[in-house]
């Protein structure tokens, strides 16, 4: 058969049951062979598009994201989607097509090394070479995607050599002498990990995106439970440990909760797993947690003792190492009174500094109130995707996620315009979710395009677009360490009408600017029936607090 | 997992950062898959971490499918852990091994072509025999010579053949393999 009728084959044999893509020459043939393959296809307008709803639809479902271009500037068009998703970890495979072997190396038409391009921001590429290795190298591709560390792999695929006959016969395994992700976790290391939880006086759990990926979320409640540990989890983990809890402190970081940044600030152990020690986690590297050891379990070895460095390393899998964890704890049969103080301290700073915004004495929507009440509009209960900026952090700030897989957005890229398409993927690969975009008015506009696409495909997101006529986050930084000077940050124009653009696409377009009304439009909009777009005009002016002013310590939060 | 432990007392105090060494100059012997583009994923990788290569030198090895990448970095520049951790998640990279130098033989290729006329030649070449070098090219302005080493050995006698005139030098980059019978 044709090479791209075992791509075909390959995809369905990994379970693929929807993919994101656009045509153009280079992969003619791989959209011919998919016309009738029986596999979805959701044909979007912008390939940035579809490579991040390629992995909305991985983070909302833990299955690999498929995203399909063709050539030259098919394939650029998917370099924001695919760096996203090496920094956020998101099992996704690539397929480009590319220019004719003879014109490779020619500047031929609609030639880019695309391999070349994207080679420090991805877990594995592929150049094919010979069509006999496509079906291999696919099964390779998914299996590098989703395994060890998740992330995205780009196989690229030269147009005749797509089309090429060769003898498909079917791959189960694959085997790679260069990759064998460690899984287990050391038990002698695992065993010093448990004594130290044991005779720490003050230690907190801080888990990251890692829990979510290893589908470890139960594990580290079991965990968290074993004894009365704080756990506090970060962007990406939030929803790894379900909220809102007894034990729980909040987000850390830059715009965490004081009482999560004071935990960590003067905890004795901190129990770091699946987490990276981001920047906008620690603050100010050498003021971090000042008088902690570091238990560090992670998937990926290279992330262990990074930033911080870890007295207790434990490579591995965190759904494998965590029931280990927690079972020697036990063992130990420690006295929980011992955490009566650190509880104490916890709970002072919890009722001092609760996350609090003043309220409006008018008919103003302020940010923080829109997203309690999305919350109370949804029950608490749906998947929840964002762009980046204000928006995203109160999102984070005030919807409690009680589930892992419901909080998609973009964490160690900070992508504007990403909301939609993860929406759109997520809506695709779980049907029976409501499925919710909070938008800002500045990243809405950079893939409105895929309005279109959700119209055509009925896929019914929920937009709701927090407007406040401005680039929120970078106004803030403007108004506070920039004296105010706002550059390029008004975008509160005319421009544009979202409830007539969202009518041009197709869609329900809705606008509210009443307290008041805001629940009733919610409600109304969530329970139409196919993508509703709903201009949220907001409070212009409201900062994003408390904070960790770029570069200080956490202890210094202000605000 | 065993027998679960005994409670101990575990002081947290007495926990150490493991696997700190020491910042010298690190030998790493990387075999990789014989593939298109894979050279230029380890440079990369080095490129974009800030990690600054001494020397590198690529060749075949007695495996086809397998090459062989030699490279030195400096240990006290950048943690060693972290460069070869990097390395190791390149998906072509089969294996790393972070050479001991007391375990070590390693030798480096140099060529030197130096300024020479009657008078000085005789010189240069004493110094090539005591380098146990060899003079592989003369002309009436230049003596060109073959000196095969440690680094150390080259820079020593770089340093003692300057002072005639260096007009230009090529070296190879290390190359190293494991002392005994132990595979490297």
């Amino acid at each position: 058969m044709r090479a791209v009728d075992a791509i075909m084959e390959c995809l369905k044999a990994e379970g693929v049951d929807a993919v994101f893509g656009l045509p153009g020459g280079a992969n003619l043939p791989t959209y011919d062979a998919l016309y009738d393959a029986g596999i979805r296809h959701i044909l979007v307008r912008h390939e940035q598009g579809a490579g991040h709803a390629a992995a909305g639809y991985a983070k909302a479902t833990g299955r690999v994201g498929v995203a399909l271009a063709t050539s030259g500037p098919g394939a650029t068009n998917l370099v924001t989607a695919i760096a996203d998703a090496v920094m956020d970890s998101v099992p996704t495979v690539f397929i480009t097509g590319q220019v004719r072997t003879e014109l490779l190396g020619t500047d031929g038409f609609q030639e880019a090394d695309i391999s070349g391009i994207t080679m420090p921001i991805v877990k594995h590429s592929m150049m094919i070479h010979d069509p006999r290795d496509i079906p291999r190298s696919i099964h390779e591709a998914f299996h590098i995607a989703r395994t060890g560390r998740p992330g995205p792999v780009l196989v690229d695929v030269p147009q005749d050599l797509s089309r090429a006959d060769i003898n498909y016969e079917p791959i189960d395994s694959v085997s790679l002498p260069g990759y064998k992700p460690t899984t287990e976790g050391n038990v002698k290391q695992i065993r010093l990990a448990a004594k130290a939880l044991a005779n720490a006086r003050r230690p907190v759990l801080y888990a990251g995106g890692g829990v979510i990926n290893a589908g470890g979320s139960k594990e580290l409640t079991e965990l968290a439970l074993s004894d009365r540990f704080p756990v506090t989890c970060t962007l990406m983990g939030l929803g790894a440990f379900g909220a809102p809890h007894d034990q729980w402190l909040g987000m850390p970081g830059m715009h965490g909760t004081r009482t999560a940044n004071y935990t960590i600030d003067e905890a004795d152990l901190v129990c770091a797993i699946g987490a990276r020690f981001d920047d906008r986690v620690t603050g100010k590297l050498s003021e971090f947690a000042p008088r902690a050891k570091f238990i560090h379990i992670d998937v990926d070895p290279a992330e262990i003792s990074k930033n911080v460095p870890a007295h207790i390393p434990i490579v591995g899998d965190a759904k494998r190492i965590l029931p280990k964890l927690t079972r020697e704890y036990r063992a130990l049969e420690t006295d929980p009174t011992r955490l009566d103080g650190w509880w104490q301290r916890i709970r002072g700073w919890q009722e001092k500094y609760p996350l609090a915004y003043v309220d409006s004495e008018d008919s103003e929507i302020k940010p923080q109130y829109m997203i309690e009440a999305l919350y109370e509009a949804t029950g608490g209960d749906a998947i929840v995707t964002s762009d980046v900026g204000q928006h995203q952090m109160w999102v984070a700030q005030y919807y409690d996620f009680a589930k892992p897989r419901r909080w998609l957005n973009s964490g160690g890229l900070g992508t504007m315009g990403v909301g939609l398409p993860f929406a759109m993927g997520a809506a695709v690969g779980c049907p029976e979710a409501t499925v919710v975009c909070v938008a800002g008015d500045g990243s809405m506009q950079m893939n409105t395009q895929e309005l279109a696409t959700c119209v055509d495909e009925r896929i019914p997101v929920k937009v709701f677009i927090m407007n406040n006529g401005y680039l929120g986050m970078v106004r803030q930084w403007q108004e506070l360490f920039w004296d105010r000077r706002y550059s390029s940050v008004d975008i509160g124009g005319p421009s544009p009408d979202w409830v007539k653009l969202a009518d041009a696409y197709g869609a329900l377009g809705m606008r509210v600017s009443d307290k008041a009304e805001l629940p009733e439009v919610m409600r109304t909009a969530l329970a139409a029936e196919g993508p509703v777009v709903v201009d949220v005009r907001v409070t212009k002016e409201e900062n994003t607090y408390p904070m960790i002013p770029a570069g200080q310590p956490a202890r210094d939060m202000v605000g | 997992m065993g027998e679960p432990a005994t409670q101990e007392i575990l002081d947290l105090r007495d926990l150490q950062v493991p696997g700190a060494r020491p910042g010298r100059r690190h030998i790493l012997s990387i075999l990789v898959e014989n593939k298109p583009g894979v050279l230029a994923r380890v440079a990369g990788l080095f490129a974009r971490r800030g990690f600054n290569i001494a020397t590198l030198a690529v060749g075949p090895t007695d495996d086809s499918t397998v090459s062989r990448v030699t490279l030195t970095v400096d240990g006290a520049v950048h943690p060693i852990d972290q460069v070869t951790k990097q390395l190791h998640k390149l998906v072509n990279v089969i294996k790393i091994r972070d050479l001991e130098p007391d375990e070590t033989v390693a030798r480096e290729l140099a060529l030197f072509k130096i300024s020479a006329d009657a008078d000085s030649r005789a010189q240069i070449m004493q110094f090539t025999d005591i380098f146990r070098g060899k003079v592989i090219d003369v002309s009436k302005r230049s003596v060109t010579v073959e000196v095969t080493g440690t680094d150390d050995k080259i820079e020593a006698f770089e340093r003692m053949i300057r002072p005639f005139g260096l007009i230009e030098m090529v070296r190879t980059g290390e190359i190293a393999v494991s002392r005994g019978r132990a595979v490297t």
